[in-house]
C-alpha cells in the first residue's frame, strides 16, 4: 500500500498506483476542491502543491507521490477563516464562475508563501499555466498583488524564506 | 476513451542497476520520468496495455551535479531544479532561459531535461541551447555505458538512436570555454508561455581582438525534423566582420540548411522569415 501525506495528514492509497493523484483526491479522500478541467496539463484547473511546488495533479500518477507532501485547496482556509490569499481574492472579485481558482489559488500560494514580488509582470508569468475563461485575469493579478503586500505587512520577514514556485 | 490504470504493466524500479536490468528483461517498456508528456497521452487513453518503467524512484539520478568545466544533469533533474540552479543561470544562461519559457511554472517542476531529450520533439526548447553548448548524454543499458553527442541523439520527429533498453542517466553541459561577446536564446511562439515553439533559436558569437567573428555557433528548432546547427552560416561568419553584406549572405545560407513545414502552430514562409530575422539581430552590431 502506498502513503503520502494530504494536507498535513497521513493517507494510503487502497486503489492502482497509477490511478492518477487527481483522481485519488477527489474520489478517494473526497478533496473535491481540486477540479479537472482540460486532462492535458494547459489549463491548471487541477494544480496542487507538491512538496511544496507548483504541479498539475492530472499528469501525476499516484504511485509517484509515495511518501511525498502533496497540499490541496482545502488546505488554505475554511469559510470562517480564510487565509490572506483566499481574503484578497474575494475582496478583488477574482473569480467568477470558479472552475480555475482552486489552480489560481495553489499557484499564488507557494509564491505568496515563499515571498514573490508584488510584481504584476511577475505574477502574470507566474499564472501563465493557469487559464481563466471569465475574469480578464486583471483582478486576479491584483488579487495575488495584494495578498504578497498584506503578507508582507503581517510577517515582514515572511519574504526571507527560501523561493519556491 | 481515458487512461485505464488496470490495463498496464507497471515496473518501478527503486535504483539505476535495477531499472536498467527490468528494461533488458522488458524493452516494450516506456520510460517514465516527470510524465508531462506521457501522461498527456495516457490522460487520452493511447498508452492503456502499455508496460510502464517508472523511474522517479531513482534517486542518484535527480542531482545536479557541477564538473570542472560544466555540470552534469542527472535523468530526473527538472526544468524548474534548473533553472534556479545558480550554475546553470551563470554559466549556461541560454539553458536557463528555455527552461523557463517550457509550459508553465507546473510543467517545468515535473518535466525533465532527458524526459525531453528521449522525446524528440522537434520544438524542445531547450535544445538550441544545448545545440550550441555542445551537451554530451550519457546512457546506460544492459551492455553498458555510451555518451553520445547531443545532436546524434535524434533520429527524426520523436524517434532518437537511443537503443532498445538503452536510458539517458545524465546529460553533461560544458561551460562555454571563455565568455562569449554575444549569447542570445529566443522563442517565438503565439504566447509567451506554454505555448510550443514556432521557432526557436540559441546563439554564441566569440570575437577576435581585432573585431572578427572568431566562432559562431547559432542553432534552430521547430525548423527541421530534429533541433539544427547551421554549419554553414557558422563557418561562412568565422573569420568575418559582421558587416551588413556578411550577415545578408549569413541569412541566406540559413534557408541550406532547415525545412519548416506548415502545421497548426505556423507555416513555412513565417517561421523562414522570423529565423532569419533572429540570426540577423543577432549578428547586427547596435550601437
Amino acid at each position: 500500500m502506498l502513503r503520502l501525506t494530504v494536507n498535513g495528514k497521513g493517507r494510503s492509497v487502497k486503489g492502482h498506483p497509477f490511478k492518477r493523484l487527481l483522481d485519488v483526491l477527489r474520489e478517494d479522500f473526497g478533496l473535491t476542491g481540486t477540479k479537472e478541467g482540460c486532462g492535458e496539463g494547459e489549463c491548471g484547473a487541477c494544480t496542487v502543491l507538491l512538496d511544496g511546488e507548483v504541479a498539475n495533479s492530472c499528469l501525476i500518477p499516484v504511485c509517484q507521490v509515495a511518501g511525498r507532501r502533496v497540499e490541496t485547496v482545502e488546505s488554505l482556509g475554511t469559510p470562517e477563516r480564510l487565509s490572506v490569499l483566499q481574503r484578497a481574492f474575494l475582496a478583488d472579485g477574482a473569480a467568477q464562475c470558479g472552475i480555475c481558482t482552486p489552480g489560481m489559488l495553489m499557484t499564488s500560494w507557494a509564491w505568496v508563501r515563499g515571498g514573490g514580488s508584488a510584481d504584476p509582470a511577475a505574477i502574470r508569468d507566474l499564472l501563465a499555466g493557469n487559464l481563466c475563461r471569465c475574469t480578464g485575469y486583471q483582478h486576479i493579478v491584483d488579487a495575488v498583488a495584494d495578498a504578497v503586500r498584506e503578507r508582507k505587512r503581517a510577517a515582514p520577514r515572511a519574504g526571507r524564506r527560501k523561493r519556491r514556485r | 476513451m481515458r487512461g485505464a490504470p488496470e490495463t498496464i504493466s507497471l515496473i518501478r524500479p527503486r535504483s539505476a542497476a535495477e531499472a536498467v536490468r527490468a528494461f533488458a528483461r522488458r524493452p516494450e517498456a516506456v520510460p517514465l520520468a516527470g510524465g508531462t508528456d506521457f501522461m498527456v497521452g495516457w490522460n487520452a487513453g493511447v498508452w492503456n496495455h502499455a508496460v510502464v518503467l517508472d523511474l522517479s524512484q531513482i534517486r542518484e539520478w535527480t542531482a545536479i551535479k557541477p564538473l570542472r568545466r560544466g555540470v552534469r544533469v542527472g535523468a530526473l533533474a527538472t526544468h524548474g531544479r534548473l533553472l534556479r540552479h545558480p550554475l546553470v543561470r551563470g554559466r549556461l544562461p541560454l539553458l536557463a532561459q528555455a527552461c523557463a519559457v517550457i509550459g508553465g511554472v507546473a510543467i517545468q517542476n515535473r518535466g525533465t531535461l532527458a524526459g525531453n531529450i528521449a522525446n524528440a520533439s522537434p520544438a524542445g526548447d531547450t535544445f538550441p541551447p544545448l545545440a550550441v553548448y555542445e551537451a554530451l548524454v550519457h546512457t546506460v543499458s544492459a551492455r553498458g555505458r555510451r555518451t553520445v553527442r547531443f545532436l546524434e541523439v535524434f533520429a527524426g520527429v520523436k524517434k532518437t538512436w537511443l537503443e532498445p533498453s538503452e536510458l539517458i542517466e545524465a546529460v553533461e553541459v560544458p561551460f562555454p570555454r571563455r565568455p562569449p561577446a554575444r549569447q542570445m536564446f529566443r522563442k517565438v511562439g503565439t504566447r509567451a508561455a506554454q505555448a510550443l515553439s514556432k521557432t526557436v533559436a540559441a546563439g554564441l558569437l566569440w570575437r577576435t581582438r581585432d573585431g572578427r567573428v572568431e566562432e559562431l555557433r547559432f542553432a534552430l528548432g521547430s525548423m527541421a525534423p530534429t533541433v539544427r546547427r547551421l554549419p554553414k552560416v557558422e563557418a561562412f561568419v568565422a573569420g568575418r566582420k559582421t558587416t551588413p553584406a556578411v550577415v545578408e549572405q549569413a541569412c541566406r545560407l540559413l534557408d541550406e540548411e532547415v525545412s519548416p513545414i506548415d502545421d497548426v502552430r505556423s507555416t513555412a514562409e513565417y517561421r523562414m522569415h522570423v529565423s532569419r530575422n533572429l540570426l540577423r539581430s543577432f549578428l547586427v552590431e547596435r550601437a
